[in-house]
């Protein structure tokens, strides 16, 4: 149904050209905001939808945006983007808001934006952006999500909020590990997760 | 006085813009390679820190917070940091060229290091704080020993990545841990190591 290079613009960024763990872009907000699974979920759909937002409007504009000034203009597009997601999310989950405090306001330093507007939407049509938008925001969105998964379940013994570890396990000793919900522990986690990025993926490549 | 003594040291190291909110941290690994390079770039982000800072502060309390337009305030402080880079990165160029050779590549990347419009962002939820908050920045005097504070901590910090990673360039690290991940796990160590200073009371 799709041909290889849109699928390669896609699903890439999910495995083989990972935006956190291979490209190393929008680490800062990536550690900070996962102790807890919510505020990474949403962390990563803010992300998605103003990644592909902005790929489509620069990539619509690129032909008209003069060389030298361009980052101030890329700069201004994501700002009034991410603007536009921290008030609906003000809006309508005022909590998360609050959980995400500055890190919402800091998508607009996000290395992945400036690295995919200059790599990517400046030199290609506007679908072909948006897929690549889609793809690099759920690239980091599983990272996130994947680091906040072990960090609440072994750090507060719950998920999404919800109790998972059993009252009978704290009664017979259990006890959740203080460590995961310092921040030090995301870096360490972030660091296995590379390690075994690429364990799997230099064997296939040989 | 004692206020921003106190705001100051607690910026270095309690609230540490690396160890405890990871503000900078693209940069900051992708340039800790050698120690003179990441003490260049040290030395831009705290300058232009210690400039946008108080800028920011200024239109925060006088234009922004008077005319109810706080929303604004991201595109407002970016503009306001890419401009300012901008107008740094020329100065520099006319006035000390060997100084522009030694920072020239590193200043366009600051516009875009989290650690300076973070510096912004936490300003703007410190100024609503009670002045009596030791995190509070009440006048420009504060926010200039916050934005000194902030710069010279993530200074310290890239500094002292640099130092251990040229050292391990001699370490035998299993192969798919080098580079990246073993410097992810440097850092996580390092941000333990910090968090003695947290408790910390001035």
């Amino acid at each position: 149904m799709l041909s290889q290079k849109t699928k390669d613009t896609l699903l890439g960024p999910l495995n083989i050209n990972n935006p956190v763990v291979v490209q190393v872009l929008g680490i800062c907000s990536a550690l900070a905001v996962t102790v807890q699974l919510k505020p990474a979920l949403v962390m990563g759909i803010a992300v998605t939808i103003i990644v592909a937002m902005a790929n489509v409007i620069i990539s619509l504009i690129r032909n008209t945006i003069p060389m030298r000034i361009r980052i101030i203009i890329q700069l201004v597009v994501v700002a009034a983007l991410v603007t536009l997601v921290s008030e609906i999310l003000k809006a309508f989950a005022f909590d998360v808001a609050m959980q995400l405090s500055v890190y919402l306001g800091l998508i607009i330093t996000n290395c992945i934006l400036m690295g995919r507007l200059e790599a990517f939407a400046m030199t290609n049509n506007a679908w072909d952006s948006f897929l690549d938008g889609l793809g690099n925001g759920f690239g980091y969105a599983w990272i996130l999500v994947a680091v906040a998964f072990v960090r609440e379940l072994f750090g507060s013994g719950s998920l999404l909020g919800f109790k998972v570890i059993p009252d009978s396990w704290y009664a017979a000793g259990y006890e959740n590990c203080g460590m995961m919900m310092m921040p030090a522990m995301a870096l360490i986690l972030v660091g296995c997760i590379i390690w075994a990025h690429r364990a799997i993926n230099d064997k296939e490549g040989k | 006085m004692e206020h921003a003594i106190s705001l100051f040291v607690r910026s270095i190291f309690a609230d540490n813009m690396i160890f405890a909110f990871f503000l900078g941290m693209c940069s900051y690994l992708a340039v800790s390679k050698t120690v003179k390079t990441s003490l260049g770039l040290g030395v831009a982000v705290t300058f232009v820190l210690l400039i946008t800072l108080p800028v920011n502060y200024l239109l925060q309390v006088y234009v922004l917070n008077p005319l109810n337009l706080s929303y604004l305030s991201f595109i407002l402080f970016i503009a306001v940091i890419a401009a300012i880079v901008q107008i740094v990165e020329m100065v520099v160029e006319k006035f000390s060229p060997s100084l522009y050779a030694s920072l020239g590549i590193f200043l366009p990347l600051i516009a875009v290091n989290c650690a300076i419009m973070g510096g912004s962002l936490f300003m703007q939820q410190r100024i609503l704080l009670d002045p009596e908050n030791v995190k509070a920045i009440a006048n420009i005097g504060d926010a200039f020993a916050y934005a000194l504070g902030s710069g010279i901590g993530w200074l310290m910090a890239i500094v002292c990545l640099a130092g251990i990673r040229e050292k391990m360039e001699y370490n035998d690290v299993p192969k798919p841990l080098q580079g990246l991940g073993i410097t992810f796990i440097t850092v996580g160590l390092m941000a333990l190591a910090f968090m003695c200073f947290s408790g910390l009371k001035i």
